[in-house]
């Protein structure tokens, strides 16, 4: 048995060495290498909100390069266990990735500890502004609350009832800044509107997002809206009883053609394109970037199928204007 | 704000609530019962409900009969109750491990199906809810029990179906028994492998529905993990209600009612730290839990596969 053992052993080593020496003699020269890039997120890239909103990012960005012979990615989705995105993480800094993006910012003490064991790679996250001051890692966020006051202020001036329900997840981070920003832009459209907020404790709870939703709507409220993937329950409720819904992450019109008026769209290509081009030139980080309104990073998306009066439509656009000129400031809580 | 909490309006709207909430935990903690009581403890209920909720809504979103979409949820649910059965009664694995690992199977294929299937998250148009004539015009109660739909006035039904079932037939004294002391009720000529197969199948059946009550009456959206623990609540509530219908009935009402509850107290702006309110139910189970423990033992032969003594 133990003679067996070792010539087993043996046999592997045998194997290992020969696939190593194998290796590079079947790697054929290639001219030109496509920049690749592999991200994990924490919930589907089909979720209408936070991970689809980075998938479609790179999608475009996709486009824009060329297609895949410029520009590859690959994904990890669903990964809401921590460990597990941790792992994928390295697994991806291992095979040698141009830049691997941890999309969620849970995953920050994880890419802390990865991140200075693979000085050639390029990391990036968010939603944050730290960077951990590691020379290889990018942080990107998005001021949400710039596009939660443009739907705010929107929202108070189509409110009929004068009562607007809020459903968010967890009161942090991104989520938190999009309804501050939304109940100070219905504010100071209408200093008498009501703004009723209800966060549900969950980014996943898409049975209590629907409850929160109809107890909104029995507590009064016409319009409605709502951050993270859980918001697809209270979206469903909205559209049954005719309220109106404002959307944010990614462009929501599809789930309830009818009732969303607008939604805060992020397109992250803004900081991708900026990143790119920085590790091209042999920057790997350090330096952390902003989506917002004015440089393109978030776009409010109007639903064609919803006949917005002109008058709004004018409101809209001049509060995104003076969001962008400086001359309306966004004061939160 | 605290005055608004006892209005009429937030009275009803709690109590409506509080009984559309209770329906998918009602399905799952009865089945859940059946299978607790024959002694087999199946914690992949959640991947039960989330394969019924995936089959329920892709059957009724591409045939549009709702009701083709319960019965796909109730044969998957019941082929992965019988799934279950295999591994625990024929093959004797662990009960805790094969039922996390139904869930983890439940979890991970309703996720592919969904990605490989539809993509992206759509809406069906659901069991609308239904206005029992005369009943649903008395003020306040009309709203709160007679106009939900068909799927919330089932659940109810099971709760005293399934006492009958257990307290009053020769079945439910064959589960019971099964349960307690499987090598008594084995030499008495009760087969308990069958027994167990019939609970663990039923328990399947209703989880799928469970599922199905999610995905196309209350909600009418499927998206990935959108059961998010709900099913490993209904396997809390079964201890709760000491292994009885009426026991997970009230569990089940408690629960939600304390959720439905919260979420008044935020949207009516009542100062209470959000984070706080969200435990609400939660810390409420454990206390009721806390204080009632110990009247009510498990089955005896909970968790133990059986093994016929020669």
């Amino acid at each position: 048995m133990k003679k067996f053992g070792t010539l087993f052993s043996l046999i592997l080593i045998a194997a290992f060495i020969l696939s190593a020496c194998g290796a590079p003699a079947t790697q054929a020269p290639v001219a030109t290498k496509p920049f690749r890039v592999a991200v994990v997120m924490p919930s589907a890239t089909t979720d209408l909100a936070f991970s689809q909103s980075m998938y479609d990012a790179l999608g475009r960005i996709q486009t824009e390069m060329g297609g895949p012979s410029a520009f590859e990615f690959v994904f990890s989705e669903n990964m809401f266990v921590v460990d597990d995105a941790a792992a994928a993480i390295r697994d991806y800094a291992t095979k040698g990735y141009d830049l691997v993006i941890a999309h969620g910012s849970q995953y920050g003490s994880s890419l802390q500890e990865i991140a200075p064991d693979f000085p050639k790679t390029s990391f990036a996250w968010g939603t944050t502004v730290d960077t951990f001051g590691q020379p290889n890692i990018f942080a990107y966020e998005a001021a949400s609350q710039e596009g939660g006051y443009v739907n705010g202020v929107l929202a108070a001036t189509l409110s009929k009832s004068k009562v607007i329900g809020v459903v968010g997840p967890i009161e942090t981070g991104d989520a938190k800044l999009y309804v501050d920003g939304f109940k100070a832009g219905a504010l100071a459209t209408d200093p008498t509107i009501k703004v009723n907020i209800n966060y549900i404790g969950s980014f996943s709870d898409v049975a209590l997002a629907a409850e929160a939703a109809t107890t909104h709507i029995a507590a009064g409220a016409d319009i409605m809206t709502g951050t993270a993937q859980m918001v697809v329950g209270a979206i469903g409720k909205a559209e049954e009883k005719g309220v109106l819904w404002f959307g944010t992450q990614s462009n929501q019109t599809s789930l309830a053609p009818k009732i969303v008026v607008a939604s805060q769209v992020y397109h992250w290509e803004v900081a991708l394109r900026e990143i790119i081009k920085l590790i091209k030139s042999g920057t790997l980080g350090g330096k952390s970037f902003a989506a917002n309104l004015g440089n393109g990073g978030e776009v409010i998306e109007f639903n064609p199928d919803y006949q917005l009066p002109a008058e709004a439509k004018t409101l809209a656009e001049q509060t995104i204007a003076g969001i962008k000129d400086g001359s309306i400031k966004i004061t939160l809580p | 704000m605290i005055s608004e909490l006892f209005s009429v309006t937030v009275l009803i709207g709690i109590l409506a609530s509080g009984i559309r909430l209770a329906t998918p935990y009602l399905y799952a903690a009865i089945g859940e019962t059946l299978g607790q009581r024959s002694g087999v403890l199946n914690l992949g209920v959640e991947g039960q409900m989330l394969l019924g909720a995936f089959a329920a809504f892709y059957v009724a979103l591409t045939t549009g009969n709702l009701w083709l979409g319960v019965l796909t949820a109730m044969i998957v649910g019941a082929l992965m109750g019988l799934a279950m059965a295999i591994v625990t009664v024929n093959l004797h694995a662990e009960q805790g491990i094969s039922g996390i690992g139904f869930y983890l199977f439940g979890l991970g294929m309703s996720d592919l199906l969904f990605q490989k299937l539809l993509g992206t998250v759509e809406t069906v148009k659901g069991f609308p809810p239904i206005q029992i004539p005369l009943l649903s015009d008395i003020p306040g109660l009309g709203e709160i029990f007679f106009s939900q739909n068909l799927l919330v006035y089932l659940a109810y039904l099971l709760v005293p179906l399934s006492w009958f079932l257990l307290n009053r037939t020769t079945l439910g004294l064959k589960i019971r028994s099964v349960g307690e002391n499987p090598d008594a009720a084995d030499s008495l000529g009760v087969s308990v492998a069958r027994i167990r197969y019939f609970t663990l199948i039923v328990g399947g059946t209703l989880s799928g529905v469970a599922g199905a009550s999610l995905s196309i009456a209350l909600l009418n959206v499927f998206q990935q993990n959108m059961t998010s623990g709900l099913g490993f609540i209904a396997v809390a509530l079964v201890y709760f209600g000491s292994w009885r219908p009426v026991g997970v009935l009230g569990g089940a009402l408690l629960f939600s009612l304390v959720n439905s509850l919260q979420l008044w107290i935020q949207v009516l702006g009542i100062p209470v730290p959000s984070d706080l309110a969200v435990m609400m139910p939660y810390v409420l189970t454990i206390l009721v839990l806390v204080l009632t423990v110990s009247r009510v033992r498990a089955p005896s032969a909970l968790t133990k596969p059986f093994e016929r003594a020669d």
